[in-house]
């Protein structure tokens, strides 16, 4: 006991391995192996039951790419896509708002971020279900009782309702990053530039979008992932016709019982995923370099 | 030109330069406004329409509190909100003690390894949770096990909630805590424990008087945010209950799957009221503890 409390006292690694023990075998057992099961499981074939057959096939892949499915993760995509950009036209100026109060009330209103921001998904996606629905949502028949319009508008189970419901749930996402950069911008910069003669615009286009820069970047990939994945969004909002991956791999195991291609579909879906987060980085630190 | 008139000229222009910068003010001043009303205005909404008199979420038909009364006779309700807050809790206790050990070593350490573990840890945040979700699904159906139930009999109801559940709960808050606490073991200064080492401390007594009490704020945002995530997470607790088990999310997702009724405002309502009551408790806590953190230690 003594010999082995010597060895640990002298090894700081050991002692740093005996500390991440019990995560490393969390993970590694419940994270990691589950992992590179889906990973095998996306090479197998169907059982007819469910279940798989162990026999090494590629078909799963190659169906991933037939018109249907790639239709919708184009779809996903370019939904994703959309999101990240609202988010960051609605989130950047009020980011920019909330770091230019005086401190006391830039305080209060992260605070006021917060409690939508720790308000369940779910339910924030119902609120909006009751406004958007096509007959029976609140502004449909809000809208329709002053006669401004006589037939409802198409608001609901199309890919505006899912756009609108992932803007929502994930703008505090956006916000919070760009904030963090923005807050810790130094002022004596802008100031730099002013009495240089730059204008207004000139200031944010080469001053404070360059340095905030990180904040973007962080944001986007915060709303960007969840929303490719998004699965919630899409099956309340969507009304069971407007679907995205995430609700297409979920059928294969609650419905079709493919559990093969549904994990084949899911690790497409991750490296997209991986893929647009590189070339991202790789685009926004390029412009980076350039501004400065 | 003369003095006179130049003077008028540069004032003028000055003011016209306040007018503008007034009128930018105000205008960002009014999409600050715009911005949160966005964000607040559908909460807001839903609560007001949990207290309708009326089937509708759309026409106002007088007050009630009828569909709080439902909810609260509905037993499935009951029961999933107690199984909502047994994984919560469960899950939040064995990721507050795992994960936090994981950022000790984390932050404190240089060992062989340390990359794979730190990309290991933050996979858990980043994979989407339907990922998460079907993976943890074909593990436990290949394994045979964690689907059979945990019965256990609290406050006179009977639970069973099964281990999947909890397991996988725990496995994605393990990263959440171990970054929050990672964050304020990086801030605090070392000095302290320096000091305490310097003057006879045993490591044991290091951590228990110095290092575990200025660590105390960051591992109650850890646990905070681990129980937050596992009262909210609907996605991977669907897929790892197998049937019949049911959390508040999954309740109201199979709720709102069979239709709009303020009764499910009247939850959506509760389960913002829990969010507010974490959120004021995580605000009291940071205020009490300080930017400083806690009090001197004394040895």
């Amino acid at each position: 006991m003594k010999k082995w409390l010597t060895l640990l006292r002298q090894r700081p690694s050991l002692q740093a391995w005996l500390l991440l023990l019990p995560s490393a075998f969390w993970l590694f057992v419940f994270f990691i192996a589950p992992l590179f099961i889906v990973l095998v499981y996306s090479f197998l074939e169907r059982g007819t039951y469910g279940g798989v057959v162990w026999h090494f096939t590629l078909e799963n892949y190659r169906r991933v790419f037939d018109p249907l499915y790639f239709k919708t993760f184009w779809r996903s995509f370019y939904i994703a896509a959309v999101t990240t950009f609202f988010t960051l036209l609605l989130g950047y100026p009020l980011a920019y708002y909330i770091a230019t109060r005086p401190p006391k009330r830039r305080g209060t209103l992260v605070l006021a971020l917060m409690i939508p921001f720790w308000t369940n998904f779910l339910v924030r996606t119902y609120a909006w279900l009751t406004l958007l629905r096509t007959h029976t949502g609140l502004i449909n028949v809000t809208l329709m009782s002053l006669g401004w319009i006589h037939k409802p508008l198409p608001l609901f189970g199309n890919d505006t309702a899912i756009v609108i419901g992932l803007v929502y749930g994930w703008l505090p996402d956006m916000i919070l990053p760009i904030y963090a950069t923005l807050e810790r911008l130094d002022r004596s910069l802008l100031e730099a530039a002013m009495d240089l003669y730059a204008s207004g615009p000139n200031v944010f286009r080469r001053v404070i979008w360059p340095l905030s820069l990180p904040g973007v970047v962080a944001g986007s990939m915060l709303v960007f992932i969840p929303s490719l994945g998004a699965f919630v969004t899409p099956a309340i909002l969507g009304g069971g016709k407007a679907l995205m991956i995430g609700n297409i791999i979920s059928n294969q195991f609650l419905a079709a019982h493919d559990w093969p291609f549904g994990s084949a579909l899911s690790f497409v879906m991750m490296a997209v995923m991986l893929i647009a987060t590189l070339i991202y980085f790789r685009a926004t630190s390029g412009e980076e370099r350039r501004q400065l | 030109m003369s003095d006179a008139n130049l003077a008028r000229a540069l004032s003028r222009r000055s003011r016209m330069a306040k007018l503008k910068k007034r009128l930018s003010e105000g205008l960002f001043s009014g999409y600050g406004f715009l911005g949160y009303l966005f964000l607040y205005l559908p909460i807001i909404i839903l609560v007001i329409f949990s207290f309708n008199d009326s089937r509708s979420t759309a026409q106002w038909a007088g007050f009630t509190t009828r569909w709080y009364v439902a909810m609260a006779k509905d037993h499935q309700i009951i029961l999933s909100l107690w199984n909502s807050l047994f994984v919560a809790v469960v899950s939040t206790i064995i990721s507050v003690i795992i994960g936090t050990l994981a950022a000790l070593a984390m932050e404190r350490y240089r060992f062989w390894g340390k990359l794979m573990m730190d990309a290991v840890l933050y996979l858990p945040i980043i994979i989407p949770d339907i990922a998460m979700a079907i993976m943890l699904l074909i593990f436990f159906d290949l394994s045979g096990v964690g689907f059979e139930p945990w019965k256990v009999h609290l406050f006179g109801v009977h639970l069973a909630v099964p281990y999947s559940v909890i397991i996988g709960h725990v496995a994605f808050n393990i990263s959440f805590v171990a970054v929050v606490v990672r964050a304020r073991l990086a801030q605090m200064d070392m000095v302290l424990e320096e000091a305490a080492q310097d003057l006879y401390a045993d490591p044991w007594r290091t951590f228990w008087r110095v290092t575990f009490p200025m660590l105390l704020p960051g591992i109650v945002g850890g646990a905070l945010l681990a129980f937050t995530l596992s009262m909210d997470d609907f996605v991977i607790t669907f897929f790892t209950s197998g049937a019949g088990f049911n959390t508040l999310p999954v309740r109201v997702f199979s709720m709102i799957k069979k239709g709009v009724t303020p009764k499910i405002n009247a939850v959506s309502t509760l389960m913002l009221l829990f969010s507010l009551v974490l959120v004021a408790i995580s605000l009291i806590l940071s205020r009490g503890g300080g930017e400083e953190g806690p009090s001197t230690p004394t040895l």
